[in-house]
């Protein structure tokens, strides 16, 4: 059936205080944004709700996949209107239940009458509505406390029904909680990190380290991919590819074996943080997750996280791989992020990486590269920005 | 400079194809089985195609069937005869290019019984254990007569006589994606009943594939259509592609002696320079074999950083075969051949063309030495 409006519900910023009309400004300057590639909209809210509604032909099924990627919203409805007439309503309601029916066995119908003028009550309309469609669909039962289809009938300008009610992406609206620079690696981990702190309502600013020859430039068009997977979520995000090769080759030059990757991680984070402070980003975001590999021990930890002064988030700190592709597969970045590119970082690995390095073992081995400063600015200066959307 | 040495991979087209194939395109645009004029011109492109693959090897233009590039004539050869043959046993060897070992594994799946001819240091087939393979109810071989990733050429001659001696009715195919154009052969110097060729390996587009079926051949159709091609492969002919593929085979094969002549000295001074400026390499690709492709291993390196190092001094090369580069593992080739697992890590494979110079190979000669120097002391290789 042809959806009329979409009512969009918020998540928690229904909660919030004196910051919630700045919020609702945001929220909704994302939603016209977002829509504006799918047609004419007109967006407005009322009272903690959001009404969406199409002033040209859509196709609803792409208008949701859109608008539950915004976060901040936390259910969205289709909604189909009709006449303030029982007869009309039973006939929407039953339609729409044949249209998205599948296993279900159960319904109630909830009712809320804004119009006092209607004849009915609302505990009226629910029962007369309940009776109705009853006698339309025989299979059908009701269940008032679990029921598998909710038909919702609310009685405004016109009768609004609807029986659906999709999730949406929750959390904040972008932009409502400043902006963070993410480490993107290309791996699975990364782009969830950085999907949940700008479920926060937090922007992002993105920075790739790219070591041709020893990786090809298919691992870096694939961390292209995966930022523009996100920015379905997080909006516009830059992505800083900065070349590392000449850093990495003097780290395996001049240090011990056994620090190479702490020490890389450290560098990495420095170049992170110096683009993210050029970039007015307040924190740093990484993909790490407590002992998933050596540079993630907790010492490892330690020693990457003393490289900077901005904080670092690492949202899948607890979470095992199991989770973390879970969530992966939800925002539709898992099948890019396994794309089998050959990463030769695995040369840069050491056989018998040092899974306990303490900080002042790890600064002693730095002090080998020389002018750490010089090498790190000499990479940015050299980076490429890649808007991806 | 740029120096492009991927030439098994695919190659540049000669820009005689791509300028007569825009005007084909544009001017011919008619369908070949129309009846009007428009359908006749169209139709005329083709049979010149026909012509050219024809007069390559030798056969009849009748012959000549047209696919969508080598995987389907192989899948073709293979699926359609196996279907309009009595038997089940078919054998094919170890190193046949995955477009035929697939097709096989499907045919596998449906119950034929399929077994392996393993090759010998040189990528050849072991003939003594190929003919211990035969059977009377054998109804198939096929054998690639270029091996795309060392350039081994297989004794198909031989392979093909033992296969009737035993079996007469059987058939007989080989995979020539990488033969054509750059070694002599006919249909009666192979024996073959069924050729597949590429026409993107020869300077012509991509998309556009040959097969050459012995009149007479049992074998069924794999796509059913309207009708064309004499059923065997019908759909509304590709024909500005097909009209390039004959122009390509034309020039490819004009004085071929003479072309790969001046191919085989400049892929053979890549190889001397290589032994004589290198240490620790192996040369994968055996004497005897076709003139374009260099196959070789440099210990205690990644060819993948090799690549890379040379794609930005312009060089193109590949590592191993480059269908391979879809998955991760050691090349079945190299393995097949027996090349020790640590070599294979460091495999290149150079493979060359007419437009090459001895320019280009001394550039390359010159970074290939600098690359594989600072990867292995990279790499702590001794």
């Amino acid at each position: 059936m042809k959806t009329d409006l979409f009512l969009l519900k918020y998540g928690e910023l229904a909660l919030k205080g004196l910051n919630k009309p700045a919020f609702e400004k945001k929220l909704l300057n994302t939603i016209k944004r977002r829509l504006s590639k799918l047609g004419n909209f007109s967006v407005r809210c009322s009272q903690s709700t959001i009404y969406v509604e199409p002033l040209c032909e859509i196709d609803t099924e792409e208008v949701l996949s859109v608008l539950s990627k915004i976060f901040g919203i936390a259910n969205i409805c289709p909604v189909v209107k009709c006449e303030k007439d029982l007869d009309e309503i039973e006939k929407t309601a039953v339609e729409l239940i044949r249209e998205y029916r599948t296993t279900q066995k159960t319904f109630k119908v909830e009712s809320k009458r804004e119009d006092k003028s209607f004849p009915l009550n609302s505990p009226q309309l629910s029962r007369e509505m309940g009776g109705r469609i009853l006698k339309n669909i025989n299979d059908l039962k009701v269940d008032v406390h679990n029921p598998e289809i909710m038909v919702n009938v609310e009685i405004r300008d016109k009768a609004y029904v609807y029986t659906r009610k999709i999730r949406g992406a929750g959390g904040m609206p972008l932009g409502s909680n400043g902006k963070a620079a993410i480490l993107l690696s290309g791996g699975i981990d990364s782009p969830v990190a950085g999907w949940m702190i700008c479920k926060r309502g937090v922007c992002l600013e993105a920075v790739h380290f790219h070591s041709h020859p020893y990786t090809s430039d298919r691992a870096r068009d694939k961390v292209l991919d995966l930022a523009r997977i996100m920015a379905k979520y997080c909006g516009r995000i830059n992505v800083h590819v900065v070349p590392f090769t000449e850093i990495q080759l003097a780290i395996i030059e001049k240090c011990p074996e056994n620090y190479l990757t702490v020490i890389m991680r450290r560098l990495m984070m420095r170049i992170a943080e110096k683009i993210a402070v050029a970039n007015n980003a307040q924190a740093l975001i990484t993909g790490e997750s407590i002992g998933q590999v050596a540079s993630q021990t907790m010492e490892s930890l330690v020693c990457t996280d003393s490289a900077v002064s901005l904080p670092v988030f690492r949202p899948c700190i607890g979470m095992d791989k199991e989770e973390i592709v879970t969530i992966s597969k939800k925002i539709g970045a898992f099948e890019t992020s396994i794309q089998p590119f050959e990463d030769c970082c695995t040369i840069f690995v050491p056989k018998h990486p040092k899974t306990k390095p303490t900080l002042a073992e790890i600064e002693e081995a730095e002090l080998l590269l020389g002018d750490i400063e010089a090498m790190l600015d000499d990479a940015i200066a050299r980076d490429e920005v890649v808007v991806c959307e | 400079m740029e120096v492009y040495l991927d030439n098994s991979s695919t190659t540049r087209p000669y820009k005689e194809v791509v300028d007569a194939m825009a005007d084909a395109m544009y001017n011919n645009f008619g369908n070949p089985s129309s009846l009007h004029r428009k359908g006749i011109e169209a139709e005329k492109l083709i049979k010149s195609a026909q012509i050219a693959l024809a007069e390559a090897i030798k056969a009849d233009p009748e012959e000549i069937f047209f696919t969508s590039g080598g995987t389907e004539s192989d899948n073709l050869a293979l699926r359609g005869a196996a279907a309009a043959n009595r038997g089940r046993h078919i054998i094919s060897t170890q190193v046949e290019h995955p477009a035929v070992l697939n097709t096989l594994e499907s045919l596998k799946n449906s119950g034929f019984i399929i077994e392996y001819a393993p090759v010998n240091k040189n990528g050849e087939v072991d003939i003594e254990r190929y003919k211990k393979l035969l059977r009377n109810d054998t109804i198939l071989v096929t054998a690639m007569l270029v091996n795309n990733e060392t350039g081994s050429i297989q004794p198909v001659e031989e392979m093909c006589r033992l296969l009737k001696s035993v079996n007469p009715n059987a058939v007989f195919h080989i995979d020539a994606v990488q033969a054509l154009g750059k070694i002599p052969f006919t249909v009666s110097s192979t024996g073959a009943d069924m050729i597949s060729f590429s026409s993107h390996k020869i300077h012509g587009p991509k998309g556009v594939g040959g097969l050459y079926v012995r009149k007479g051949t049992r074998i069924s159709p794999i796509l059913f259509g309207g009708g064309q091609q004499k059923n065997l492969r019908p759909g509304t002919e590709n024909v500005q592609g097909i009209y390039g593929f004959g122009i390509a085979t034309k020039m490819a094969t004009d004085n071929l002696c003479e072309k790969m002549n001046k191919v085989r000295f400049l892929r053979n001074s890549l190889k001397d320079g290589i032994l004589r400026e290198i240490s620790d390499v192996s040369v994968n690709t055996p004497e005897n074999s076709a003139p374009h492709i260099l196959n070789v291993s440099f210990r205690g390196t990644r060819s993948e950083v090799l690549l890379h190092t040379l794609e930005n001094d312009g060089i193109y090369v590949s590592s191993g075969s480059a269908c391979s580069s879809h998955k991760k593992g050691p090349s079945y080739v190299m393995t097949a051949i027996g090349l020790d697992p640590q070599l294979i890590d460091g495999t290149l494979r150079f493979s060359l063309s007419e437009f090459n110079t001895e320019e280009e190979i001394n550039y390359t000669l010159d970074r290939l030495k600098v690359a594989v120097s600072s990867l292995r002391k990279l790499m702590k290789f001794k």
